[in-house]
């Protein structure tokens, strides 16, 4: 009955080695279970009835018509719901004053904004819900909205729209960190006023645009409120931090509370929510008694599922006059939207520590006010803070090359911690442990042919060519890994950061893998199976790696910030080892040997010097029998480990973008992108390559594509994949992409994250690569997304041009304009 | 209400179902065909392409009544005697797939691609992909997947799968 577990042990490891994916199997043969899929007897669907103004109080719900259709169980709003309905949380309130508006998952007297929940039809098919949430009537008294950032955040000053008016102010929290104060570096101000009497200074102001997360599978949500356990299916990221939530909301014991992530379509953020439409569908199924299921649409998704990004970033930058970086002042405005959301403010915190990113600044101050608006709440995107302070700092260092007139490469050479100086603790307070950003540029450089382009680019600008090329660059660090627990308690953080994994050693010889991480996309079933493979010595394909089920993973904190292999895998890893040691005194019974003399390798104890061995296998089946164990020995080899990461992880790479830009047309073309990552040791380099890949055409969009754009009257207006513009196959290229490696030392493996290393990077490469393209016509920035029109304009109008915002109206779909009259838009700018 | 008989996969189903009734609800709802899944409502993800009659078509984006007597192949119906089809092991040699939420849509479109171009240059597999979005793998290994499809798959059993629908 016992498959042998033996691996000679001059098989391959399987750490580094690029399995094919162990999931992919289900997903290409449509073996899925989405929790949209799941049928249950009896089970009631429902439609949202949402508001269509950003800010209202609700003065009448008529909901008689929509109750007295054919199949309609029932019509809920607000009102009817009291406290078992439970609130939305922020887990990370970030200053002890922030003001945090009461948010109801459904509000019964007043809407924050257009997409919010005011009512909801609950029937027997999805589609008899929707026809009857088309005949419940509200009526609204619309109010002010605040919709601008900057307008929001001078509101006090201005008199302008109050989002919450009873908080009295749009402003929610102002969080500061100052290198002097902190004792990490000196007085910024003092390292501005002295660079303008001898030296440079560059104050710049960046727009992070609005962006969607925009995973591919809308949300869906199924409560089953039947048996002893309520349970939840849901396309979320984290059902641990769910049931944790519900049961603090709903006054459900949480040991009553059963939440599972089935198969989940991709989150990027966007699911790492505790969201209004899951705390509805939870009521609504405990109210009636019977299965719900709730799935979105993809306009409902993008108007209601958070947004990220929304800041606005101003940057002072200190330096000497040969380009030596001496301080950085940083002022945020960062819009939360209608709502604090789960971890809400906290994302431009997580770019507080990354706006010195590589450089040796010595004095550093950073300050971000959040704002609320009546627009989509906002919380985490891929890279989610992180993102932002890469933007900002690497175009802001191309700058200070300008200004010094040398390459951007030399400038950044000249202030990077070099290789030696690690582990380096920097001017924010962090102490990045490995790197070197040396050997990634070098690589980085070689790769991307940066002589030869630069001779090009030389050549064309000089004989005037309509077609410039431009070369952009970005040496980026980030912090992830997500994260010290005693760190995320000193930021106010409502949780830990440790994570947890369980081995089980099945009789047959099998392994079962429990992890508290919860993939959606990522590959952890493979890359889990491959660092237990090597660990215990067993096959590939005996290991079953279970996740996603607060019943089955009963102990986790999910996945995001670039955690799971860092954290989790190091967890896996002690699991294992644990393992091992009950394994061993086994072992030496079986052999009759002494402990001391026994070697583990390749899955097998061996008596030293001896042929004798004992493959952990064998030893898993005899610990089931049980028959002969050591005295007193418990029969399990069964192990735990939870693990709370000691530091953070500090990926980093060198990524160089070539874009060609017609200067007559200001269209685009990505000519060439190639990046070299220091992301430590590499457990499959087949699914790193895709993070890559994925990552980068992320960043990519938003410096060329994607925004997020509102109306004078609130409404989103690209709020349907027609409008949110999402790249295609054939918007993008391939990628050249290399790896030097830094092992980390902060964990076992040696690993650094990965998830959100291209986003993080590649946006500043792409624009920086865009100006570049055209300076000579005296541009020094455009707004993202770096539109043909943005583009055209800053080269017709020099350094005014490119920088408005995308105007507020949804793009005509077919050219109503008569001949002859369309180039009048624009053409002044 | 409107009968409807047609083959999907290569079984006969037969349904009374609504007018307004979408190809996609038809095949979720009523069939269980669950591998073939919904991305949005504006017909821009092509999650749910299909092949009706051997061409592949966006399945949110045609009436279930317009498949009437019609053969529809899905996902699901790709591999036959547990033998998957040259596309599905394309993608999955070439990590084209994350998620694996556009996937179905992907290899049922790159399938058709390839019927009709069974040795297309990277860019005609760029643009015959155009009608079906990603989120994950920033296409790279997606466009190197049908490459690779093309190069190792035998273009009769490409081919043959419309036909045998």
């Amino acid at each position: 009955m016992t498959a042998t577990q033996e691996r000679p042990a001059d098989v391959q490891a399987e750490i580094g080695r690029d399995r094919r994916r162990k999931e992919d199997q289900r997903l290409i043969t449509g073996r899925t279970r989405w929790t949209d899929n799941l049928q249950l007897n009896g089970m009631l669907h429902l439609a949202m009835v949402r508001s269509p103004f950003p800010h209202a109080t609700i003065t009448n719900i008529e909901t008689s018509a929509a109750k007295d259709t054919t199949n309609v169980v029932a019509v809920l709003t607000g009102k009817d719901f009291g406290e078992e309905l439970g609130v939305c949380i922020n887990a990370w309130p970030i200053t002890p004053d922030q003001k945090t508006p009461a948010h109801s998952p459904m509000p019964a007297d007043r809407v924050a904004f257009a997409g919010e929940i005011v009512a909801v039809v609950v029937a027997r098919t999805a589609a008899e819900a929707r026809d009857a949430a088309e005949l419940v009537e509200v009526d609204y008294e619309e109010l002010p909205a605040a919709l601008e950032l900057k307008a929001a955040a001078a509101a006090d000053e201005n008199g302008g729209a109050i989002a919450h008016p009873d908080l009295g102010t749009n402003k929610s929290a102002l969080w500061v960190f100052d290198s002097g104060e902190a004792g990490t570096g000196g007085d910024v101000e003092e390292a501005i006023a002295s660079a303008r009497t001898d030296g440079i200074v560059i104050e710049r102001e960046y727009r992070q645009q609005r962006l969607i997360p925009a995973f591919m599978e809308p949300r869906s949500v199924v409560v089953d409120p039947t048996g002893e356990q309520l349970t939840m299916w849901s396309a979320t990221q984290i059902p641990h931090i769910l049931r944790f939530a519900l049961a603090a909301t709903t006054g459900v014991p949480e040991s009553k509370i059963r939440v599972i992530a089935p198969d989940v379509g991709g989150g990027f953020g966007g699911k790492l929510q505790a969201t209004p439409e899951e705390w509805i569908t939870w009521a609504v199924a405990r109210r009636l008694g019977k299965p719900v299921k709730y799935t979105e649409t993809r306009s409902e998704s993008l108007i209601s599922a958070h947004h990220g990004r929304d800041q606005w970033q101003k940057l002072t930058l200190a330096a000497q006059k040969d380009g030596t970086v001496t301080g950085l002042k940083v002022e945020l405005l960062a819009d939360l939207g209608a709502y604090v959301a789960l971890v809400g403010g906290g994302v431009p915190v997580l770019g507080a520590f990354m706006f010195n990113s590589i450089y040796k600044f010595p004095a550093y101050h950073f300050a971000c006010q959040t704002v609320l608006t009546n627009k989509t709440w906002t919380d985490a995107y891929r890279g989610a803070g992180r993102p932002e302070a890469t933007f900002a700092i690497e175009r802001i260092m191309d700058e200070l090359a300008v200004e010094v007139g040398v390459d951007p490469l030399e400038v950044r050479e000249k202030n990077w911690i070099k290789h030696e100086e690690f582990p380096f603790t920097t001017v924010a307070g962090l102490e990045y442990d490995t790197g070197n950003y040396e050997a990634a540029t070098e690589r980085a450089k070689e790769m991307f042919g940066y002589d030869d382009l630069r001779a090009e680019q030389k050549r064309r600008r000089e004989a005037n060519d309509p077609v410039q090329l431009g070369i952009g660059i970005s040496t980026f660090t980030e912090m992830c890994g997500l994260a010290p627990s005693r760190v995320l308690g000193s930021l106010d953080y409502g949780a830990g950061g440790w994570e947890s994994a369980t081995i089980r050693m099945l009789a047959t010889g099998k392994v079962e893998v429990v992890t508290g991480s919860s993939a959606h996309g990522q590959g952890h079933e493979t890359a889990w199976s491959q660092i237990v493979a090597d660990r215990l010595g067993v096959a590939f394909e005996d290991i079953e790696v279970l996740h996603g089920d607060t019943q089955v993973s009963a102990k986790g904190l999910d996945t995001y910030g670039s955690r799971s292999l860092t954290v989790g895998g190091e967890a896996l890893v002690r699991a294992a080892d644990k393992v091992i040691e009950k394994a061993r005194p086994v072992a030496a019974h079986m052999l009759e040997a002494s402990v001391d003399d026994l070697e583990f390798t390749g899955g097998r104890f061996s008596v030293r010097g001896t042929d004798q061995g004992v493959a952990i296998g064998e030893i898993a089946t005899a610990v089931f029998a049980a028959h002969d164990l050591p005295d007193g020995m418990e029969p399990s080899l069964d192990s735990e480990a939870t693990y709370d990461p000691v530091n953070f992880s500090f990926p980093h790479g060198t990524h160089l973008c070539a874009i060609e830009v017609d200067t007559e047309t200001g269209a685009l073309k990505i000519r060439k992108y190639v990046c070299c990552d220091d992301i430590g040791t590499i457990i499959n380099p087949l699914i790193v390559a895709g993070q890559i890949h994925g990552g980068l055409v992320q960043g990519i969009a938003q410096a060329l594509w994607e925004e997020a754009v509102y109306d004078e009257n609130g409404t989103l207006v690209s709020g349907s994949f027609v409008d949110y513009l999402l790249p295609t196959a054939a918007d993008t290229i391939n990628f050249d992409i290399d790896h030097t490696t830094s092992p980390s030392t902060t964990n076992t493996l040696g690993t650094k994250g990965v998830g959100e290393a291209g986003t993080i990077a590649s946006t500043p490469a792409v624009v920086n690569a865009v100006v570049d393209a055209i300076r000579h016509f005296g541009v020094t920035d455009i707004q993202m997304p770096c539109t043909p029109e943005r583009v055209w304009k800053a080269v017709n109008g020099g350094t005014h041009g490119g920088t408005e915002d995308t105007e507020g109206a949804a793009m005509p779909h077919f050219d109503e304009a008569e001949p002859g009259n369309s180039s009048t838009e624009g053409a002044g700018a | 209400m409107t009968r409807i008989s047609l083959t999907v996969d290569g079984e006969k189903v037969s349904d009374d179902i609504e007018a307004r009734m979408l190809l996609v609800q038809y095949l979720r709802e009523k069939v269980g065909k669950t591998g073939t899944v919904i991305g949005c409502d504006t017909s821009n993800c092509g999650a749910c392409t299909v092949h009706l009659n051997g061409q592949s078509v966006k399945s949110c984006n045609v009436l279930a009544v317009q498949a009437d007597g019609g053969e529809v192949a899905t996902i699901e119906g790709l591999a036959t005697n547990g033998e998957l089809h040259p596309v599905q092991t394309a993608f999955r040699e070439c990590h084209g797939l994350q998620c694996g939420f556009c996937t179905p849509g992907m290899i049922m479109q790159s399938i058709d691609l390839l019927a009709n171009n069974p040795h297309p240059t990277e860019e005609e597999v760029r643009v015959g992909l155009e009608g079906n979005l990603c989120r994950c793998t920033g296409y790279h290994n997606i466009v190197r997947a049908v490459m690779y499809a093309a190069e190792h798959g035998s273009s009769d059993s490409v081919q043959s799968e419309g036909a045998s629908a």
